[in-house]
């Protein structure tokens, strides 16, 4: 998928640039009203905003996500998202690194979906070297993406539940992961962050045990999934406290650039892996879970159902890993060709992109990630306005927001 | 049947040979309060012993077990690091106000819990309006937390205690309701009468539908009323860290934890009295052989095993339960729980009066 959208040494040299016309935006964004001001004739009552400091620490940000609170009383009037505060200069870092080492820094984006993070540069890289990857690779590395979905959604729906006052659920998420978990560790070492991949294929091959264990572990999740739907799903306060709630229409996922599962609870099916399937996806039937309600319930339902699709997915493909190199033969020292290139993969939080500009060296010129969190925080005010504190909370944690991954 | 005022007469009637009149008061009551910290001080390590190897069971876990055998000392362990943790208090703090709180909320517990019957006998005071001094200072307790909330100079903490208030307010009518069913029936606001009336059978068997009704009324505005469970928004961890008592720490901090625990205690006394016979055995119409094994067991253990079962019920309630909103929260209470409550009365008159009961 080598994208070179213009010559690169063309435009370095030429001193005249085309005016692009400004594309004309297909929906506006409509601006919200401002709720109107309490106004008391009596000067001794007055009335002020009440303004909350919700993070940089605070229980139920995800790390150190600052939220500015604009209350009258428990109503929220305006939700201020500070961000920053985690910012390691992961782009400006990767100018000064090599292809391999930067597969390294993707990992402490999103560190819940780090297997697929890697898999974006990687496929990017291999992509823009034209390289010809093993069907092995393209296998293995489609089954662990799908794990690493699965544990990102366990833990979120654990999380969720505890954002909502029902802490057993938190548990509940956390030993499901934990066999996960356990896979990766025995697959390459690491349990959180793998850096499983590396640019042409895959770092060790698969460990003897693992289709055993992994077949293990679909059968188990099967059975523990509908606990899931007992736990919370049917329960009478989850759903007053989810249904109707932070409403996103189509038209502003698609005009605050929201993707992933909370784009496709409001209707706007954006699913990376069906519209521009990448590894082992155009080979497998799986189903793009869209809803159109838009509320939080949707989105928790959508991340519910992906669930099943990714166990279908991975019982699909665990019995047909074709045998093979793990990895494609590379040079030591891997150059890009000059140019552009962009490679999109569905993390489990979205839209994940990778934009690399190479001057040919053997670090990148520069280097740009798309963050799905980042883009997805963008809502939050839309959706949260006129809301109670509690459903700002309960918004925020169907958003799924991974603070690393916003900030890079 | 043991009778416990065999004993306390024993001590009143030595007490008074010795001493003036006044003395022997003053002497008891000092006996009464130094009987009752002891026992807060241990019902609250034990209830939080408890609570934590419940939230285990729930949890698929083990809950603590590293110190003492299965984890018995680690309630005791934590209360001596609460009692060396420094008290900590920000520097807009109303320091007076915000020093006075912790113990507002512990005197209403304290005077609430003397009118418990604990087991025939055993009760520090026996009021003729034992129900209505009840309701009346259990809901001093609110007064503390909105004291805390305002004093901490936080604002998680004032909103903490703005949603403390509105809900405990609400839900002492509630409660109130469902304890007026009984007192109907009854006839009586005294607690060893409503005991002694029940030595036939519990009110909650005897009392046709109205009195089933009015205990799952009772139990979920008590679950309300002690802010925890499903409707812990005082507190609510993930919105408002630890709403009124975020700025508490220490000793300061464990009286709030330990009234908490207390209140929850005192709710599931009077509801196993009222509505579950207090200490009196479980009886079987004319089944001698097994009413006899049933008189066997000592009150005492009838009562802690009923309080321990509605205490478990709240603990399964906490576990399971995501939290309501305030604005769920009071729609329960005043849209469905009052109006309910009083259908619930009117039709408790309407069998009092036609005899209907048992």
């Amino acid at each position: 998928m080598k994208q070179t959208l213009y010559n690169w040494d063309e435009m370095m040299q030429s001193e005249t640039t085309e005016t692009v016309e400004a594309i004309e935006p297909s929906q506006s964004v409509e601006t919200p009203e401002p709720l109107e001001p309490i106004e008391h004739s009596d000067p001794i009552l007055k009335t002020q905003d009440y303004f909350i400091n919700m993070g940089p620490q605070h229980p139920s940000t995800h790390g150190v996500l600052r939220l500015v609170l604009t209350l009258d009383g428990e109503i929220i009037k305006n939700v201020e998202p500070h961000i920053g505060y985690i910012h390691r200069s992961i782009e400006k870092m990767c100018e000064s690194d090599s292809y391999r080492q930067i597969v390294h820094l993707t990992d402490r984006m999103d560190y819940l979906s780090c297997h697929i993070n890697n898999e974006a540069v990687c496929l990017a890289v291999e992509n823009a070297l034209e390289l010809e990857i093993p069907d092995r690779v393209v296998v293995i590395r489609t089954i662990i993406d799908e794990l690493t979905r699965l544990a990102s959604h366990q833990l979120w729906w654990g999380v969720m539940g505890m954002d909502l006052g029902a802490i057993t659920s938190f548990l509940y998420g956390f030993r499901d992961r934990e066999m996960i978990t356990d896979i990766f560790e025995e697959t390459c070492g690491a349990r959180l962050t793998m850096n499983y991949n590396v640019p042409g294929g895959l770092m060790f091959d698969i460990h003897p045990n693992f289709q055993r264990k992994v077949k293990e572990f679909v059968q188990y999740f099967k059975k523990k999934l509908p606990e899931y739907d007992d736990l919370l799903s049917g329960n009478v306060i989850f759903l007053e406290r989810t249904k109707g709630i932070g409403v996103l229409t189509k038209e502003d996922v698609i005009s605050y650039g929201v993707s992933g599962p909370t784009a496709r609870a409001s209707g706007f099916a954006c699913d990376v892996r069906k519209r521009h399937p990448y590894n082992a996806y155009d080979r497998v039937q799986f189903k793009e879970i869209v809803m159109t309600e838009g509320d939080t319930y949707a989105r928790y339902r959508v991340r519910i159902l992906e669930m099943w699709e990714s166990l279908s997915i991975i019982e699909q493909l665990i019995d047909n890993i074709p045998e093979g190199e793990y990895c494609a033969k590379t040079k030591a020292v891997i150059k890009l060709p000059v140019g552009e290139f962009y490679q999109r993969v569905e993390t489990a939080r979205g839209d994940l992109g990778v934009y690399i500009v190479s001057d040919g060296k053997k670090s990148p010129y520069r280097m740009k990630f798309r963050s799905p969190g980042f883009s997805n925080l963008s809502a939050l005010n839309h959706c949260a306005k006129g809301c109670k504190i509690a459903d700002l909370v309960a918004i925020m944690s169907t958003f799924d927001l991974v603070l690393p991954d916003i900030d890079r | 049947m043991q009778d416990f005022s065999l004993l306390t007469r024993a001590i009143h009637d030595n007490l008074s040979s010795h001493l003036s009149p006044t003395l022997t008061q003053v002497t008891e009551m000092v006996i009464v309060a130094v009987c009752f910290l002891t026992f807060f001080a241990l019902t609250g390590m034990i209830m939080v012993y408890v609570e934590r190897k419940v939230c285990a069971l729930f949890q698929q876990r083990l809950g603590p077990m590293r110190v003492g055998p299965w984890g018995l000392a680690q309630s005791f362990a934590d209360f001596i690091k609460l009692l060396f943790k420094e008290p900590l208090m920000t520097r807009q703090a109303d320091s007076f106000i915000f020093n006075l709180a912790p113990f507002i909320i512990i005197i209403s517990s304290f005077m609430a819990i003397a009118v418990i019957p604990f087991a025939k006998g055993l009760q520090a005071l026996d009021f003729d309006i034992g129900i209505f001094y009840v309701t009346a200072v259990s809901s001093i307790g609110v007064v503390s937390i909105l004291l805390a909330g305002w004093s901490s100079s936080n604002k998680y903490s004032l909103i903490g205690a703005i949603r403390s208030g509105a809900q405990v307010l609400s839900y002492e009518i509630s409660i109130g309701l469902s304890l007026l069913t009984i007192v109907m029936l009854s006839g009586t606001l005294q607690f060893s009468t409503i005991i002694q009336s029940q030595a036939n059978g519990w009110w909650i068997f005897k009392g046709h539908l109205p009195v089933i009704f009015a205990f799952i009324i009772y139990v979920i505005a008590g679950t309300a009323e002690t802010n925890r469970g499903p409707f812990d928004i005082a507190e609510a961890e993930s919105e408002l860290t630890a709403g009124f008592h975020t700025e508490y720490s220490g000793i300061k901090f464990s009286f709030f934890f330990l009234a908490e625990y207390i209140n929850m205690f005192i709710i599931s006394a009077i509801a196993a009295t009222v509505f579950l016979g207090g200490w009196m055995p479980f009886h079987m119409g004319s089944w001698d052989a097994f009413n006899g094994i049933m008189d066997f067991i000592p009150p005492l253990a009838w009562f802690v095993l009923k309080v321990g079962g509605i205490m478990f019920l709240m603990m399964w309630f906490r576990w399971t339960f995501p939290r309501l909103r305030i604005d769920q929260l009071l729609t329960l209470e005043w849209k469905y729980l009052m109006p309910l409550s009083i259908l619930n009365v009117v039709f408790t008159a309407f069998i009092v009066v036609s005899g209907w009961h048992f």
